[in-house]
């Protein structure tokens, strides 16, 4: 099957946990050992206390779209997902901020706004890469 | 940092020999285009220069290599397009404690036609966190930062459209803009969807142009060919570079931060200014950056834009040499609202000049207000 998305590339180390564990249908993102603070994109540093003691938790999937774009077309020719398409900046209830797509939507700004819930769906490219992706709560 | 104010000046600014669509210059025969008329502006010669200063793919020791010059100081600081007006505040330093004695800062890009280029960047947090989605390009990250100050504060479209409408008012009366009709409002909301909340005419141009400045210490300037122009403050500053990091969206901290450092060593604050430089590489950044320094309210930044206040004969013109959005913009555009300062502070701008103008700002961005550098620039000490 043709892909429609470039993959995630270089996936790097330090992420592994992220990336196996969207593989089983988890998101698992970075969480200080030593204040708790949760963080995202994956780093070897806490970015708030910058202690190097860093696990992992899973986050509920649950969020907000925090803001969006309407994209009627795309400035990479390795992504072929069909325009209009949304450009989505997530908050997780846990606190961080990730890029994705909101799906399941009308790609409008008349039904598309702001904080709005949303909710994670698990959208496998490969054997080896799965990503996040969201659409309105349920 | 007040010993600093006024010890240094621009004595030469200059552009490419032509700005817009080279696609027979080379990247780096644009930078030595640029270099060489902003040395011959200041009156100096080539062998004059002993510091080097540039971002982008080009590093100081190629640019003093191809010029013949073994400068005693170099900086390639580069967090995007503002890289060159934190320069001047790097040059600063580096002339007030004779580390050098002429400060070359050049900006070369073939960024429309990509004559000599090659491409190469670290892509590994981009690749991994936002490509997969359709990121990719300043357009598809600034709309994020656009569209959440609508939310936060009611700007509408058509608050942003003026931006455009009062840019291309400036660019009009430059010989040198690419796009010099009048445009209205309506223009703006009917142009081609591109990114919500931007159509194409909320986007900057995409050009092949070189900008350079040279500078000097004050006691020199007075020698040089053409009026001096004070550097009277300068500040930095970085935050994030993903968007999702961005400490106060839609505001930016390294806008805050280099503005309050600059007005500091200026000794001015925001009233003062008679005419205002920021970098538009869309709409919505001019009024996000002023709410970011301070001069209004967050949410309040379209109100400059209101009335023909900064239009050709407003009560305080910005971007006066057409901006990002309709003079030139070839990529990391920060060099050319410098020579757009020096030259209104030299009252050189022919049908543009701002009657008067004594006191500008000079401010810009890196990324997506990730970095920012703020010069405050004066003909008089």
């Amino acid at each position: 099957m043709e892909l429609k998305r470039p993959l995630p590339t270089p996936r790097t180390p330090e992420a592994k946990p992220y990336w196996d564990g969207l593989k089983e249908g988890k998101l698992m993102i970075p969480k200080c050992n030593d204040c708790g603070h949760v963080h995202f994109y994956p780093r070897i540093v806490c970015p708030s206390c910058h202690s190097r003691n860093i696990g992992w938790t899973q986050a509920s999937g649950k969020g907000k779209l925090y803001s969006f774009e309407i994209a009627h077309r795309s400035l990479n020719p390795a992504f072929k997902i069909e325009a209009p398409y949304i450009l989505a900046m997530i908050e997780l209830e846990e606190g961080p901020r990730m890029m994705s797509n909101l799906i399941n939507i009308d790609p409008d700004p008349a039904v598309v706004k702001c904080d709005m819930p949303v909710e994670i769906v698990f959208e496998k490219q490969n054997d080896d890469v799965t990503i996040a992706l969201f659409q309105p709560a349920s | 940092m007040k010993e600093l104010s006024n010890s240094v000046c621009i004595v030469g600014v200059d552009e490419s020999d032509e700005v817009g669509k080279q696609p027979d210059v080379s990247q780096l025969s644009l930078h030595l285009q640029a270099s060489l008329n902003a040395i011959a502006d200041a009156g100096l010669k080539v062998s004059d220069v002993d510091g080097i200063f540039t971002a982008g793919q080009h590093s100081p020791a190629t640019l003093g290599e191809a010029l013949g010059v073994n400068p005693r100081y170099v900086d390639g600081t580069s967090v995007g397009g503002c890289s060159f007006i934190i320069m001047v505040g790097h040059a600063l330093l580096a002339l007030h404690h004779g580390l050098c004695d002429v400060a070359l800062i050049s900006h070369g890009e073939s960024g429309r036609s990509g004559t000599g280029v090659t491409r190469g960047r670290d892509t590994s947090l981009s690749g991994q966190y936002e490509m997969p989605y359709g990121f990719g390009g300043a357009p598809t990250y600034f709309g994020m930062i656009t569209n959440r100050h609508m939310h936060e504060y009611g700007t509408t479209l058509e608050d942003w459209a003026k931006v455009a409408v009062s840019t291309r008012a400036w660019a009009g009366l430059n010989p040198k803009a690419m796009f010099r009709d009048p445009i209205t409002v309506q223009d703006v909301l009917d142009s081609r969807p591109m990114f919500y909340p931007f159509n194409l005419l909320n986007i900057c141009l995409v050009t092949d142009a070189g900008g350079a400045v040279v500078l000097t210490r004050a006691d020199r300037a007075q020698d040089c060919a053409k009026k001096p122009v004070y550097v009277r403050g300068a500040g930095e500053g970085t935050d994030h570079v993903l968007v999702t990091e961005m400490e106060e969206l839609p505001l930016s901290v390294a806008t805050r931060n280099s503005g309050k450092k600059a007005f500091e060593m200026a000794g001015v604050s925001h009233g003062d200014f008679d005419h205002i430089m920021l970098y538009d590489a869309f709409t919505s950044g001019p009024p996000i950056m002023l709410e970011s320094l301070g001069f209004c309210e967050p949410g309040e930044g379209c109100s400059f834009f209101d009335a023909g206040k900064s239009d050709p004969g407003g009560s305080l013109p910005i971007n006066t040499n057409g901006g990002g959005l309709s003079y030139t913009h070839s990529g990391m555009y920060g060099i050319f609202p410098i020579i757009e300062a020096v030259r209104q502070q030299r009252g050189e701008c022919g049908d543009r000049q701002v009657p008067g103008a004594s006191l500008s700002l000079v401010n810009g961005m890196g990324g997506m207000l990730s970095a920012a550098g703020t010069i405050v620039l004066s003909n008089q000490k």
